[in-house]
C-alpha cells in the first residue's frame, strides 16, 4: 500500500542523503520524494511517497523518527490533503491534430507554455488522478517528452499547532 | 581569540575526555598539536582500526563515551570497522576524523574521502563542522547524542582550515535538539500491562541484552528476577548483566546458546526482553521462536520493537527508569514447578566432542574456574568467542567485552588496551583465536608503550575454527581457504613486544600454566595448542529453532 510521508526536517546540508540512504539501505521503495524549505528557513519538507505493507511503513516511520535530523514525521495518508504535482508535456501536435490536443488541455485546465512547429508543451498541475488522466489523454497524440515533480501535500484545515 | 583546533580541546576537556586513542597525519596536526597542551592523555595506537576500538573497550567497561582521533583520508577509513561495530553494539563513540580544507572538500583533494557519507549508514549522527563558531556547540551535541537515550558512535569530520581559524570561546548552550529527544520514562498504561502479565505468567522468563549494561540496570533486573522468581536468560551483548553464578542465570541463548536458555525461550509462556534487539542469531527461526509466548519489549530505541519480532506489549523508556517504574509496583511471586522444571534444563551440559589432545573447551573451564570476579574479559570471533560466552562465569557488570552485531576480527587485543587504560589496576584477559590475534597484532605495539599488563589467552587451532565449522555442517566437511598450515611462532613474536609466552599442549599442564600466565606482572600470552576438530555445540543450524539444538536430545 502506498502511504505518504510528510517529514520535517533540518535544513542542513546532509539530510537528503542521510533520509535518502536510510530508504535504500534498509530497502524501502521511495515511489517519490519532493523537499524544500518552508516557511522557517531553518527547515525543510520532505513528502515521500513510500510503498509497503504495514509493518515496513512502520519502519519507516520510526527510523525516520530516529534521525537527529528529522524533527517530526507525519503518516498523512488518512488524513484530509490537499496535493499537487506538477508535470511538463511535450506532445507532437502537427496542423492536423493541434486543436485537438489543445482542446484536451482546455478540459483539463491546463497550461500551454510553449509552440513549436510540430510538437507543444504543456504544463499541468493537480493530484495524482487528474496527472494519470491528462497523460491517458494525451498519450495517443505522442508524448515525446515528459517531466514530473513528486506530489507536494498539505493537511486541510486551521494548522494544528501540535503538528 | 582561539583557534578551532583549541576549541575542540577544550570541549573534549569539558566533557571530562580522559584520553583520546589517537593516530596522526596531515588534516590533524593542529589538534594533536593541542591535545598534547591539554590535560587529555594521547594514546598513540599503531593502526585506526585499533584505535576506534580501543575507544569502544573504555567506553564499555566505563559506560562514558570513548574517543579516537585520526586523520582524513585512509585514517578515516581505517576507522569503518570500529565504527561500524560500535554502531552494531550500541557503544557510545566519538570518532574525530580530520578532513582537508573547506575549499577543497569535493576536489578530490590528497586524503579527501567523503567522511560523513562512508560513515551515514554506521553510525548514530555525524557532522562535518564548516564553521569555527560551531565547534564548541557541536561537541557538546555530539557528546549527548552518542550517550543518551540509545547510545551509539558519533563522527565529527573537522577541516584543517576549520581547526587553523580562530573565534572566541562562547558560552555553549545546554542541550535542546527538536529532532532528538527520547522517551525515557516508560508510559504507565503499558506499565500496568506489564505488572498484569507478570502476575499471570506460568512461566516466565527475561531475556537481558545489551541495553541493560547501557543503562546500568544491572541491579533492577536482579531485583526483578528475584522479586519475581523468574530465570533471566542472556543475549551475547547482555552477558555480564546477570552472574551466571546466580541461581536464576541461565546464560546464553541463541544460535550457540546453552541448552537451558534456549528451552527456556521456547517453553515460556511470558519473555520479557529487556534492551535486546531480538537479533536473527538469537531469535534463530523468528516464526518458531517463543512459540508459546506473550512477548514483553521494553527498549529506549522505538524502532526495535517490532522491528524482528511480534511483540504483544511494547514499552518504550530508559531500562533504568522504567524498570523501577515496574519494581515500585511489583508483588513477589513463586513459581516452584517453573523452576524445577529449569533446574532440569539446567542440568543439561552444552555438549563437547572432547577430541584427542588438549580441548579448547578444557582450557576455557579450566581459566573459569580460577578467573577473579573483578576480571575484565575480551574476545575475538570465532569458536573461543562462544567458548568464552558459554563457559566464563560474567561476575563483573560490562565485564564481557566482545563484538557481537559485527562480529568483527580483530576486537578482543584493542578492547583489552581500551579496557585496561580505563582500569589500569584490574586483570583484563584478551580471549583470542589464532585468526583474529593476527588481526590485533599491531596494538601489541600500543599495548607495549604503554607497559599494559593484558592477559592473551590464545587457543591456537591453526584453524578459522569457527568458518571451519561452518564448513563442516554446510559444506561436507570439505575445508577451504580456514587452515593455517604454518602460522607464525607466537612466542618469538611476544619476544619481540617484550611479553611472556607460556605454551601449553597438555591438559595436565594446564592448571600450573594459568597459573603463571594470570600471575605475570606485564603482558603475556598463554598460547594454548587445542584440538582443531572441537565445535562449538548446541548451534541451532540456519532455519531451524530454538529448540532444535544440534549436540543436544530434542525431546528432553
Ligand atoms: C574481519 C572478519 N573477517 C572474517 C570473519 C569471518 N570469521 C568469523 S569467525 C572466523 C574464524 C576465526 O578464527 P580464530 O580467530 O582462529 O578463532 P577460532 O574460531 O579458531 O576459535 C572468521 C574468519 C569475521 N568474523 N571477521
Ligand atoms: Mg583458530
Amino acid at each position: 500500500m502506498k502511504h505518504t510521508f510528510a517529514v520535517l526536517v533540518e535544513n542542513s546540508p546532509g539530510v537528503l542523503s542521510k533520509v535518502a540512504g536510510l530508504f535504500s539501505r534498509r530497502g524501502f521503495n521511495i515511489e517519490s520524494l519532493v523537499v524544500s524549505e518552508t516557511e522557517d528557513s531553518s527547515t525543510s519538507r520532505m513528502t515521500i511517497v513510500v510503498e509497503g505493507d504495514n509493518r515496513v511503513l512502520e519502519q519507516v516511520g520510526k527510523q525516520l523518527n530516529k534521525q537527529v535530523d528529522v524533527i517530526k514525521v507525519n503518516d498523512i495518508t488518512n488524513e484530509e490533503t490537499v496535493e499537487r504535482q506538477l508535470c511538463l508535456i511535450r506532445v507532437s501536435a502537427d496542423q492536423s491534430t493541434r486543436q485537438e490536443v489543445l482542446q484536451i488541455t482546455e478540459v483539463f485546465r491546463c497550461r500551454v507554455v510553449d509552440i513549436g512547429r510540430k510538437s507543444l508543451i504543456v504544463e499541468a498541475t493537480g493530484d495524482e488522478a487528474k496527472m494519470q488522466a491528462i497523460i491517458r489523454s494525451l498519450w495517443p497524440f505522442g508524448i515525446m517528452e515528459l517531466v514530473r515533480t513528486g506530489k507536494v501535500a498539505m493537511v486541510r484545515g486551521e494548522r494544528n499547532k501540535g503538528k | 581569540m582561539h583557534t578551532g583546533a583549541e576549541i575542540l580541546v577544550k570541549a573534549l576537556e569539558r566533557e571530562n575526555v580522559e584520553m583520546v586513542f589517537s593516530y596522526p597525519g596531515g588534516a590533524n596536526l593542529e589538534i594533536l598539536d593541542y591535545l598534547k597542551k591539554s590535560s587529555i592523555k594521547t594514546v598513540l595506537v599503531r593502526h585506526e582500526q585499533g584505535a576506534a576500538h580501543e575507544a569502544s573497550g573504555y567506553a564499555r567497561i566505563t559506560g562514558k563515551p570513548g574517543v579516537c582521533l585520526v586523520t582524513s583520508g585512509p585514517g578515516a577509513t581505517n576507522l569503518v570497522t570500529g565504527i561500524a561495530a560500535a554502531s552494531m553494539d550500541s557503544i557510545p563513540l566519538i570518532a574525530i576524523t580530520g578532513q582537508v580544507a573547506t575549499s577543497m572538500v569535493g576536489t578530490d583533494a590528497f586524503q579527501e574521502v567523503d567522511v560523513t557519507g562512508i560513515t551515514d549508514p554506521i553510525t548514530k549522527h555525524n557532522y562535518l563542522i564548516k564553521d569555527v563558531n560551531a565547534v564548541a556547540q557541536t561537541v557538546k551535541e555530539a557528546f549527548y547524542v552518542a550517550s543518551a537515550g540509545r547510545p551509539g558512535p558519533v563522527v565529527l569530520d573537522f577541516p584543517r582550515d576549520v581547526a587553523k581559524a580562530s573565534s572566541k570561546i562562547k558560552e555553549v548552550a545546554s542541550i535542546d535538539l527538536r529532532g532528538y529527544k527520547p522517551n525515557l520514562k516508560g508510559h504507565t498504561g503499558q506499565i500496568k500491562q506489564v505488572i498484569r502479565l507478570l502476575a499471570e505468567a506460568k512461566r516466565p522468563l527475561i531475556l537481558a541484552g545489551g541495553g541493560i549494561l547501557g543503562s546500568e540496570s544491572w541491579d533492577e533486573l536482579r531485583q526483578l528476577a528475584e522479586s519475581q522468581q523468574t530465570p533471566v536468560a542472556n543475549t551475547l551483548m547482555g552477558l555480564s548483566s546477570i552472574s551466571l553464578d546466580h541461581p536464576l542465570a541461565l546464560g546464553l541463548a541463541g544460535v550457540h546458546g546453552l541448552p537451558a536458555a534456549n528451552l527456556a525461550i521456547q517453553r515460556a509462556d511470558l519473555l520479557v526482553g529487556l534492551g535486546t534487539r531480538f537479533s536473527d542469531r538469537l531469535s534463530c527461526d523468528v516464526e518458531g521462536f517463543a512459540p508459546n509466548a506473550k512477548i514483553i519489549h521494553i527498549d529506549v530505541d522505538p524502532a526495535e520493537i517490532g522491528k524482528n519480532l511480534r511483540v504483544d506489549i511494547p514499552l518504550v523508556g530508559d531500562l533504568k527508569i522504567v524498570l523501577n517504574q515496574i519494581l515500585e509496583k511489583l508483588e513477589p511471586v513463586q513459581h516452584q514447578e517453573w523452576l524445577a522444571e529449569i533446574a532440569q534444563l539446567k542440568a543439561v551440559k552444552a555438549p563437547a566432542c572432547r577430541a584427542e589432545g588438549l580441548s579448547p573447551i578444557t582450557v576455557m573451564e579450566s581459566l573459569a574456574k580460577v578467573l577473579p570476579a573483578q576480571a575484565i574479559v575480551t574476545t575475538d570471533v570465532g569458536q573461543h568467542q562462544l567458548w568464552a560466552a558459554q563457559r566464563l562465569s560474567h561476575r563483573r557488570p560490562r565485564g564481557f567485552i566482545s563484538s557481537g552485531g559485527l562480529g568483527a576480527m580483530g576486537y578482543g587485543i584493542p578492547a583489552a588496551i581500551g579496557a585496561q587504560m580505563a582500569c589500569p589496576k584490574d586483570l583484563v584477559v584478551a580471549v583470542t583465536g589464532d585468526g583474529s590475534f593476527q588481526m590485533g597484532l599491531p596494538e601489541l605495539g600500543t599495548a607495549k608503550e604503554q607497559k599494559l599488563p593484558i592477559k592473551i589467552l590464545l587457543l591456537n587451532n591453526s584453524y578459522l575454527g569457527m568458518v571451519k565449522q561452518l564448513q563442516d555442517f554446510y559444506c561436507g566437511q570439505r575445508y577451504a581457504a580456514v587452515q593455517f598450515t604454518d602460522n607464525p611462532d607466537f612466542g618469538c613474536l611476544m619476544k619481540a613486544y617484550g611479553g611472556s609466552h607460556y605454551l601449553v599442549t597438555r591438559e595436565e599442564d594446564l592448571s600450573q600454566a594459568l597459573a603463571d600466565f594470570l600471575a605475570d606482572p606485564g603482558m603475556a600470552v598463554l598460547e594454548a595448542r587445542v584440538a582443531y576438530e572441537e565445535n562449538v555445540l548446541p548451534m541451532v543450524l540456519g532455519g531451524n529453532c530454538l529448540s532444535q539444538m544440534e549436540g543436544i536430545e530434542e525431546n528432553l
